[in-house]
């Protein structure tokens, strides 16, 4: 029997095109034997819902830089949920006041990263997430 | 309802849990897999494979649009997507970037995209992508394109797992002859250089026209890996039999060619079906998955019934060359 691994889509929603930060995360998840689905850049929240439910992921990392989070994030947890991916963890990461993170994490997201955080924290955080309430296959 | 039965009845979360299971080969994945390999055996597998860069993923894209979208009128084909992607040897983990080019398929719900990473294995797919195509076949796809990277000696394992392979090339990717490796013209039942609208394209196509007529002269043909050198009388039965790969130019961004190239792929399944080749591959490749199946079992099988200590004391005796391997063999199958 393979092994199992975390999957997790790191997707780029909004119209801002500054993908550094979003590819940054992407490859420590992948050095820490994560599975990554990088979606690109301009990704609207149907295009997020529909690719993490294709791949069947364990977690989903939004990059948001444009300041439209409040607008974003909430669709995309609708979204999911309305897919039945309940159990899919979502970060979100980019620039995001302090003042909305309490609101984003009452949506159902698991973490807020602002731009100085170590990916080493972001590993860890995801496969505490995940980990913790993977469903066992088999 | 058991996951097999939601599958087959198009619930797309099923399906990507279903996959899931497959490609992490669990024992509920192998039992809900036995429960619909019944409804299996009906879609049209097509590889696509050539170096990376040379725009695999571009013409996937544009490839599914076309099936969705058929210019003849005729109705469209339900697509699925596996995209292979190395896994990193270092750390087993895999970035897979294939979907930022598939923006084409996106809120389709006649497509369906996979990424895959291989997972260790050599040659250009994962362990279990055949398994992994066998779901989208039950759930009624009618069409599978499988990206694989292509490395220059494990293109073989798509051909054999493929219906249709399309090998893909593009103009100014180093020294044109050199770039085209040994073997990956035997496997290819359509030849596309994509980036025709780069400059090199002669040059590509010249080269990759000079290596088909060396490799397949008149008289020896290529039966999808095997060389068969024919007589006279066999030649002309064969005539009909026998695909001649040809060369298509494409330019996957602007989507030009790309028509062409689905017509080319639909002609060629026709073709494999006329004239029962697609039955003696069916029956090739399963009699190879059959055989390596009850070798794994078989070895399983053995291995519980011989206790580890037995197993290195005989294995002793062969390093203090007291026996030998043969010998060892024989003693050990007796246990
Ligand atoms: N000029 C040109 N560029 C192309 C064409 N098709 C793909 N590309 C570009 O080639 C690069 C690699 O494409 P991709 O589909 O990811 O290639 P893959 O690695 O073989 O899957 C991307 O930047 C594409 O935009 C084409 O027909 N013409
Ligand atoms: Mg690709």
């Amino acid at each position: 029997m393979a092994e199992r691994k975390i999957r997790v889509l790191i997707a780029k929603p909004g119209l801002d095109g500054h993908d550094r930060g979003a590819k940054v995360v992407a490859r420590a998840l992948r050095d820490a034997g994560m599975e990554v689905i990088y979606t690109g850049l301009r990704q609207t929240p149907e295009m997020i819902a529909e690719a993490a439910l294709q791949e069947d992921v364990d977690a989903v990392g939004l990059s948001i830089l444009s300041g439209a989070h409040m607008a974003l994030v909430p669709r995309v947890m609708e979204l999911l949920r309305a897919n039945g991916q309940d159990h899919v963890c979502v970060f979100v990461g980019g620039i995001i006041p302090d003042t909305d993170v309490p609101a984003l994490l009452a949506h159902g997201v698991k973490a807020v990263y602002g731009p100085g955080t170590s990916t080493e924290k972001i590993v860890e955080d995801i496969r505490h997430y995940v980990l913790g309430q993977m469903i066992p296959q088999g | 309802m058991k996951l097999a039965e939601q599958v087959i009845a198009g619930d797309r979360l099923a399906l990507a849990r279903m996959l899931s299971l497959v490609e992490n080969d669990t024992p509920q994945g192998r039992s809900e897999l036995d429960e619909l390999f019944p409804h299996t055996g009906r879609a049209h597998l097509v590889g696509i494979t050539g170096a990376p860069g040379t725009g695999k993923s571009s013409l996937v894209n544009q490839l599914a649009y076309a099936f969705r979208h058929p210019i003849d009128g005729s109705s469209p084909l339900r697509v699925a997507v596996i995209a292979v992607d190395p896994s990193s040897p270092f750390s087993g983990g895999a970035l897979l970037g294939d979907r930022v080019r598939m923006r084409d398929l996106v809120g389709d719900p006649g497509v369906f995209i996979r990424s895959m990473a291989s997972r260790g294995a050599l040659g250009g797919l994962a362990r279990n992508t055949a398994a992994v195509a066998q779901v989208f076949d039950a759930a009624g796809f009618e069409i599978i394109l499988i990206e694989t990277v292509g490395a220059g000696q494990g293109e073989v394992d798509i051909a054999r797992l493929a219906h249709t392979t399309i090998v893909v090339e593009a103009p100014g990717l180093g020294d044109d002859i050199q770039a085209i490796k040994a073997g990956i013209l035997e496997i290819a039942d359509i030849l596309v250089i994509n980036k025709a609208d780069r400059p090199g394209v002669e040059q590509t196509e010249r080269a990759l026209r000079a290596m088909l007529e060396l490799a397949k002269p008149e008289r020896i043909v290529m039966h999808h890996g095997r060389l068969a050198v024919l007589s006279y009388q066999e030649e002309e039965n064969e005539a009909a039999r026998v695909w001649k790969p040809f060369i298509m130019k494409t330019i996957a961004l602007r989507g030009e060619g790309v028509q062409e190239l689905a017509q080319a792929v639909r002609e060629h399944g026709e073709h494999l079906r006329r004239n029962g080749e697609w039955q003696r591959r069916e029956l090739e490749r399963l009699d190879a998955e059959l055989q390596g199946l009850v070798q794994a079992e078989l070895v399983a099988r053995w291995r519980e019934r011989v206790p580890e200590e037995t197993y290195q004391s005989i294995l002793q005796q062969v390093i203090k060359r007291t026996i030998s391997p043969y010998q060892a063999v024989v003693k050990l199958l007796e246990k």
